[in-house]
C-alpha cells in the first residue's frame, strides 16, 4: 500500500504529473474575481468565503480526470485489480493521493489567497480548519466519479456533471462554516456536520468506487 | 398461506421475462392510458372551472393542478429508479434495468414542470419567479442528479456495462441527494409552505394547521392519481420500446455475423 502511494505520489510530482496545476487554476480564479465583481473591498470580503471555497472546489475538479485515466491507459489499473491488494485499498490509495497533490496544496495556499480577497481576520483559521476537513471528501467523491467515468474516451465533462452534484452537501457545509467564522458566528453545527460527511464519505464511498471500478474493468 | 404468498411473489418475478413483460404491458396499457386520460381531464376541468377561487390568492391557486402532481411525480420516479436499479444489481433481470432507464427522462420532464409551474405561481405570490428556498432548490439538485443519470447511459456503449455503473451511481446519487434536502434546508429558510396535502393528521382532522381545503382536494386527489397512472404507462410504453430497441440491436449483429 505504501509503495503505491509512493509511486502515485513521485509520478505526480514528476514531470508531465500535473502537480501545480490545480493550485495555479486556483490562483487564477481567485485572481480573477475581483475583476468580475469590482474592487470594493467590503463586497470582496464578504463573498471571500465563498469565493476561496468554490475555486477549492474547482481545482479539486480540475485534476480528476487524470486521477485513474492514466494507469487506465498503461494498463497498471489492470495490474493492480489483479495484485493481492483489495481494490477498495486500492481506490483509498488512489484517493489518498489525490489528497496529498491536490487538496493539502490547495488547504496550504488558500490564506494567502484570502488576503487578495480581504479575507476578516478570524476568518483564515476556519477556513483553513473546513477545507483541511472538506478537501479529504472531494477527494473520495471524486475518486468515484473517476472510476465510473473511466473507461470512456472523453468522460471529462461528464466527469463534472456528475460530481458536481455530489459535492452539494460539502460545499453547503463547508463553506458555511468558513462564512460563519468570518463574521464570528458559532461554528460548531456546520462544522460537525461537515466532519461527519467527510467519515462517512472516507469509510463507505471506497467500496462504492472498487465496485464500480470492477465493473470497466470486465 | 406462506406457500401462496411465496408463489405470488415468485408470479412477479415472471415478469424479467421480457416476452411475458410485452405481452401483459401491451394488454394493460389501453386501461392505463384511458383512465389516466380520463383523471386528468376530469380533475383539470374540475379544478379549474368548478371550485372557487382561493381568498387570498386569487385564480393562481389552480396552478397547484399541476404543480403538485408533477413535483410528487418527480421525487417517486427517482424512487423506482432506485428500486428497479436494485433489482438488476441483486438479481440480473434486463427488464428492471431498461425500464429505470425509460423512466429517467419522465422524471426529467415532470422536474421541469413542477419548477417551471412553481415560477409561474411563485411570480404574483411571491413576487418573484426564483428564490434560493430550499425546496426549490432541492428540486434544482434533483434536476442536476437526473442529468447525470441520462448522461452516463448515453456515454458508454456496452449495455450491461452502462445498466451496471447507472445502478451504482443512482444508488450512491439517492444517498447524496437525500443528503443535499437536510444540507439545503439548514443552509436557507424558505417561502415554500411545508406539506399541506398529504398529511395524516390533515386528513383525519385531528392537526388544526393550515391544509388544503377539501374543495381543492378533491380535483387534486383526481389529478394526482392520473398523473400516477400516466406514469405507469409511459414508463411501460417507454420499456416496451427499449426492449424492442435492444432486440433490433441483436438482430442486426446476428445479421453482420451471418453475412
Amino acid at each position: 500500500m505504501i509503495a503505491l502511494l509512493l509511486r502515485d505520489l513521485k509520478l505526480a510530482f514528476r514531470a508531465g504529473g500535473g502537480f501545480g496545476l490545480g493550485l495555479a487554476f486556483f490562483l487564477i480564479v481567485t485572481v480573477l474575481v475581483p475583476f468580475a465583481v469590482g474592487p470594493q473591498s467590503s463586497l470582496l470580503s464578504t463573498i471571500a468565503p465563498g469565493i476561496l471555497w468554490l475555486g477549492a472546489l474547482l481545482a479539486c475538479l480540475l485534476s480528476l480526470d487524470r486521477l485513474l485515466a492514466l494507469d487506465w491507459e498503461d494498463g497498471s489499473l489492470d495490474l493492480l485489480a489483479t495484485a493481492p491488494l483489495p481494490l477498495e485499498a486500492v481506490v483509498s490509495i488512489k484517493a489518498l493521493a489525490h489528497w496529498i497533490t491536490t487538496g493539502l496544496p490547495l488547504v496550504l495556499a488558500a490564506p494567502f489567497l484570502g488576503v487578495l480577497l480581504n479575507l476578516p481576520a478570524p476568518g483564515f483559521f476556519w477556513l483553513v480548519i473546513s477545507l483541511l476537513l472538506g478537501t479529504p471528501a472531494m477527494s473520495v467523491i471524486g475518486t468515484f466519479g473517476a472510476a465510473l467515468t473511466v473507461g470512456l474516451k472523453r468522460g471529462g465533462l461528464l466527469l463534472s456533471l456528475l460530481v458536481l452534484p455530489l459535492y452539494v452537501p460539502t460545499l453547503i457545509f463547508g463553506a458555511e462554516v468558513a462564512r460563519r467564522g468570518a463574521v464570528g458566528m458559532e461554528t460548531q453545527t456546520p462544522l460537525l456536520m461537515l466532519a461527519g460527511i467527510t467519515m462517512a464519505t472516507i469509510a463507505l464511498l471506497p467500496f462504492a468506487s472498487a465496485a464500480v471500478l470492477r465493473i470497466n474493468l470486465r | 398461506m406462506a406457500m401462496s404468498i411465496a408463489a405470488k411473489a415468485n408470479a412477479l418475478w415472471e415478469y424479467a421475462n421480457p416476452r411475458k413483460f410485452l405481452a401483459t404491458s401491451e394488454r394493460v396499457l389501453p386501461f392505463f392510458w384511458i383512465t389516466s386520460a380520463v383523471c386528468i381531464v376530469v380533475g383539470l376541468v374540475w379544478g379549474f372551472f368548478f371550485t372557487p377561487d382561493d381568498f387570498r390568492q386569487g385564480s393562481t391557486v389552480k396552478i397547484i393542478y399541476l404543480h403538485v402532481p408533477s413535483a410528487l411525480m418527480a421525487i417517486n420516479c427517482w424512487l423506482m429508479m432506485l428500486v428497479t436499479s436494485l433489482v438488476w444489481l441483486v438479481r440480473r433481470h434486463h427488464v428492471s434495468a431498461l425500464a429505470a432507464r425509460a423512466a429517467a427522462p419522465i422524471g426529467i420532464v415532470m422536474t421541469l414542470i413542477a419548477l417551471a409551474t412553481g415560477a409561474i405561481w411563485g411570480q404574483p405570490m411571491w413576487g418573484t419567479w426564483w428564490a434560493w428556498d430550499p425546496r426549490l432548490t432541492s428540486f434544482l439538485i434533483l434536476f442536476l442528479f437526473y442529468l447525470g443519470y441520462v448522461a452516463l447511459w448515453e456515454a458508454i456503449e456496452d449495455p450491461d456495462t452502462a445498466a451496471d455503473l447507472t445502478s451504482v451511481l443512482c444508488l450512491v446519487g439517492s444517498v447524496f441527494a437525500f443528503l443535499s434536502r437536510y444540507a439545503v434546508n439548514f443552509w436557507n429558510q424558505g417561502l415554500h409552505q411545508g406539506a399541506s396535502v398529504m398529511r395524516a393528521g390533515a386528513v383525519t382532522g385531528t392537526d388544526t394547521e393550515e391544509k388544503v381545503s377539501n374543495v381543492f382536494f378533491y380535483p387534486l386527489l383526481t389529478c394526482i392519481i392520473g398523473f400516477v397512472l400516466l406514469f405507469i404507462a409511459l414508463v411501460l410504453y417507454r420499456t416496451g420500446t427499449e426492449i424492442r430497441a435492444r432486440r433490433v440491436k441483436a438482430l442486426l449483429a446476428r445479421e453482420r455475423l451471418g453475412a
